[in-house]
């Protein structure tokens, strides 16, 4: 790779990519992401690769491996290029399949995406209900770039917003575009970008301002940063680019966890090939602007999440937060004014300046512009990464794109935000999602984790989980968060096993707002949200665990005894799996269970074929 | 200097004060447990929280931390704010029922009885001995440990650490659950303990029950004399 001099050079490389790019070639999308390795794209890759070269169709056919397209329920996926057919859970026999087919132009109808509603196959991925009411800004992407080739990314536009923004030669247009756009900080907390950046502008510049792409993604069942990451490392690394232009900083510092390899590898990898052909380093594309990033990794806690900590462990110190004032823009890592932005933040700037402000802020509402990537997960049909408008409203999302309840059982609520977020019941489904409205139901927009629970979830169960992993990932400097969630949890805990009483519900929901009100960082301060969120929606939940010593959900094993009605046909199945051997009876007759041999695993629950197991 | 309202007081202080020392300075009393004066301020046990701002704005904030500002509304004892503390009391009347101080608080503040489980910790991880012995001893032997409720703090290891000068300043500072001399037990002991240090009171049988190895050593001391 030669090291591009000027911004001339780089277009004209652009060019010659655009040109030498045949678009009807047909092509095998794979995407491997880390989801798409772990469900066997491997494996797909090696097949394609070998039936490719055993046929010698290599010219004939090209293979790109990508990363994450979102719909990870139905990984191993394959997308064929320029007809973009869509073909889920792909063996590797259907693989070879696919191959041939795809040389002789056909469509294999068999191994197409059924719509479970109308029964019918759907062939192209854009027609596909999960895609349909998408807007995939950043998402659509992905799929069309090889990240760890830097030439596919600027062959699809990547760092032609860099280029122009260097070519214009204004650090104050770059500033303005991002305020222009309304884009919000895509951490959780919603603050305006475009202020943020202006306030690190006006920092005096004394031994350099640094930019922080936060990539600390430690919710569970949340992994839309990872995506981003592993499938268009370069999108962060452009963004930062322009934000070093914009803000006059000189350093940047991309934080990832260690637990994000692969991640990992596609970032050094992209950075290395940045810094070859000239787009990192001094005197960028021969302009001004000089800007070195490095990585640094985390050892996984949560609370490093939260900037002020994050900024500690970058400095090699124990991640712990620290009070603001002062605030990271004015003194941050090493003392340097520091700006700390979300991995889809970043990500989303060279799009503002690729295609202007303009464009950006109409897409959304008014107060909350752009589209924000979501994890969808829990009891729904689909799920996976999903990229929406700010303001759609959470109906849309669970019923539209995941396709209603996945079993027979109701929807209750919708969890939002991560552990720090809160529940929203079925009632409020109404609701368009922006930082405002989630923050006024009792929730948080958070890093954008959507859970989805139904019938069969028991809502003190859903805040004790979370209580539980809040207690073990709060840093513990400050008193109320550390001894908070411990007491917290403990109450929750005396609730689901029954020894819970109206007098620890009233200390509950007073050390939770004492929690919220006291606390040192954003864990703490939200701490309580799945607390007070639970309470508020679904108090009588918690009263019924503690006056009638009931788990309406069926989940609190001490609140529940299982027992056979009369659906029952004497199959035997429920009673050769019990591990304990509870269930008693003989053939042909309506089975027993003895509740003090039960230890209520819900096996025999979960085997019925006849709804013959009640849980009461 | 900067013109602030403490409880609706107009005062003015240097700049640079923090509410703490401002609100402290004008006679408002404010109770804390991890800040000390002359080691940085910490925030840890949130005891010295305030109320600053107006309306939906108004924020708990804890004042060793928080700078004083150009009109800056501050509240040292608002009922959100005795809430808070009567809370965090309780929390510690929870873990650390033995000390004197926090039952002294806790009976400041009229907290009479505690609803959680009893437990019995000694330390609440106020971080006073950690940094008395980075910032004014300038030896950095302890720190904390962990995280969560497995958070504690103690020598890298557990191992003496060969930074420590036994200089027992991170027991002298200790404002609640005063590290107990654990002459008897070192492996216990936050730095090797005054196992290491042969102290006269370790070979004499009269100091079972003593609290604190600095006081007794120096009533050891006393005694030689």
């Amino acid at each position: 790779m030669e090291r591009l001099k000027s911004i001339n050079e780089f277009e004209r490389l652009q060019e010659r990519l655009v040109i030498d790019r045949d678009p009807n070639v047909p092509t095998i999308v794979i995407p491997a992401g880390t989801c798409g390795q772990a469900s066997g794209a491997n494996d797909l890759i090696r097949v394609t690769k070998r039936e490719l070269l055993n046929k010698k169709w290599v010219d004939k056919i090209h293979l790109r491996i990508t990363g994450c397209n979102g719909f990870c329920q139905m990984e191993p996926s394959v997308l064929i290029e320029p007809q973009r057919t869509f073909y889920p859970k792909v063996s590797p026999k259907d693989m070879i399949r696919i191959v041939d087919a795809l040389a002789n132009s056909q469509v294999l109808e068999d191994l197409l995406y059924v719509d479970p509603r109308t029964g019918s196959p759907i062939e192209k991925q854009e027609a596909i209900p999960f895609f349909k009411s998408q807007v995939r800004t950043i998402l659509s992407r992905n799929e069309k770039i090889d990240p760890i080739r830097i030439y596919h990314y600027i062959e699809n536009g990547g760092y032609s917003a860099m280029a122009k923004m260097l070519a214009l030669g204004k650090p104050e247009w770059v500033l303005e575009e991002v305020k222009t756009s309304g884009l919000r900080g895509r951490g959780g907390a919603g603050f305006p970008t475009g202020f943020k950046w202006e306030m690190l502008a006006r920092q005096p510049n004394g031994h350099g301002k640094v930019l922080v792409c936060n990539g600390d993604e430690g919710d569970p069942g949340a992994y839309m940063d990872r995506s981003v990451l592993e499938g268009n490392p370069h999108s962060i690394i452009e963004g930062m680019i322009i934000g070093a232009y914009g803000t006059g900083a000189s350093e940047g510092v991309i934080y990832v966890r260690n637990e994000y390899p692969l991640a990992i590898k596609h970032l050094l990898i992209a950075l290395r090939q940045a810094r070859e052909l000239g787009l990192l380093g001094e005197h960028i594309l021969g302009t001004s602007l000089s800007l070195e990033i490095r990585l640094v990794r985390g050892a996984g806690a949560f609370v490093c999440g939260e900037e002020t900590a994050l900024m500690r462990s970058i400095e090699g110190k124990m991640g712990e937060p620290r009070q603001r004032p002062p605030f990271p823009v004015q003194k941050g890592i090493d003392g340097r004014p520091t700006l700390i932005n979300n991995v889809e933040t970043w990500a989303n700037i060279p799009i503002i300046i690729g295609s202007g402000a303009q464009d950006f802020a109409k897409i959304g509402t008014k107060q909350n512009a752009g589209t924000k990537i979501f994890s969808l997960v829990g009891k729904i049909k689909n799920t996976g990464l999903i990229e929406v408008p700010m303001g759609m409203t959470i109906k849309e999302i669970v019923d539209e794109i995941g396709g209603g309840p996945a079993t027979d059982a109701k929807l209750k609520a919708v969890q939002t935000g991560g552990p720090s977020g809160g529940c929203i019941p079925t009632s409020l489904f109404d609701l368009g999602i922006d930082y405002e409205s989630l923050t006024q139901a009792g929730s948080i927009m958070g890093s954008g984790g959507l859970i989805v629970m139904d019938e069969k979830t028991c809502m003190v169960d859903v805040a004790k989980y979370f209580m539980n992993f809040l207690q073990e990932e709060s840093c513990g400097k400050c008193f109320p968060c550390r001894k908070g969630t411990q007491r917290m949890y403990e109450i929750l805990d005396d609730i689901t096993t029954g020894r819970g009483t109206l007098e620890s519900l009233d200390l509950l929901e007073e050390l939770a707002t004492t929690v919220k009100d006291t606390t040192l960082c954003g864990l703490g301060q939200t701490a309580a949200n799945p607390v007070l969120s639970t309470l508020r929606y679904f108090r009588n939940e918690y009263l019924e665990h503690i006056l009638h010593k009931r788990c309406p959900g069926g989940v609190c094993k001490e609140l529940i005894t299982y027992s056979i009605n009369e659906n029952c046909t004497g199959c035997q199945v429920c009673l050769r799996n019990c591990t304990v051997d509870a269930i008693t009876g003989t053939k042909k007759e309506i089975r027993r269970i003895d509740p003090a041999k039960c230890i209520k695993c819900g096996a025999c629950r979960s085997l019925c074929k006849f709804n013959a197991i009640d849980v009461i | 200097m900067v013109v602030l309202f403490i409880n609706g007081l107009e005062v003015s202080v240097e700049e640079g004060t923090t509410l703490l020392e401002a609100s402290r300075f004008y006679g408002f009393p404010i109770p804390t447990l991890c800040h000390m004066d002359g080691l940085s301020p910490y925030g840890a046990c949130r005891l010295c929280i305030v109320e600053i701002g107006e309306g939906p704005k108004a924020k708990l904030v804890t004042s060793c931390t928080y700078p004083a500002l150009e009109g800056l509304r501050v509240r040292t004892a608002s009922s959100r704010v005795v809430k808070a503390r009567k809370m965090i009391l309780e929390l510690l009347l929870a873990s650390c029922p033995q000390s004197k101080t926090i039952q002294d608080l806790a009976s400041a503040y009229d907290v009479r009885t505690q609803r959680f489980k009893q437990e019995y910790e000694d330390c609440i991880l106020c971080g006073r001995c950690i940094r008395v012995c980075e910032e004014q001893m300038m030896a950095k032997a302890i720190g904390f440990r962990s995280r969560g409720k497995k958070r504690d703090l103690g020598t890298p290891f557990d191992l003496h650490s060969e930074v420590c000068r036994l200089c027992g300043a991170c027991l002298y500072v200790c404002p609640a659950c005063q590290l107990r001399c654990t002459y008897s037990e070192p492996e216990k002991a936050i730095c090797g303990g005054c196992a290491n240090l042969s102290p006269p009171c370790l070979k004499k049988e009269g100091f079972e029950d003593m609290m604190c190895f600095m006081e007794p050593c120096v009533a050891c001391e006393i005694k030689k004399d």
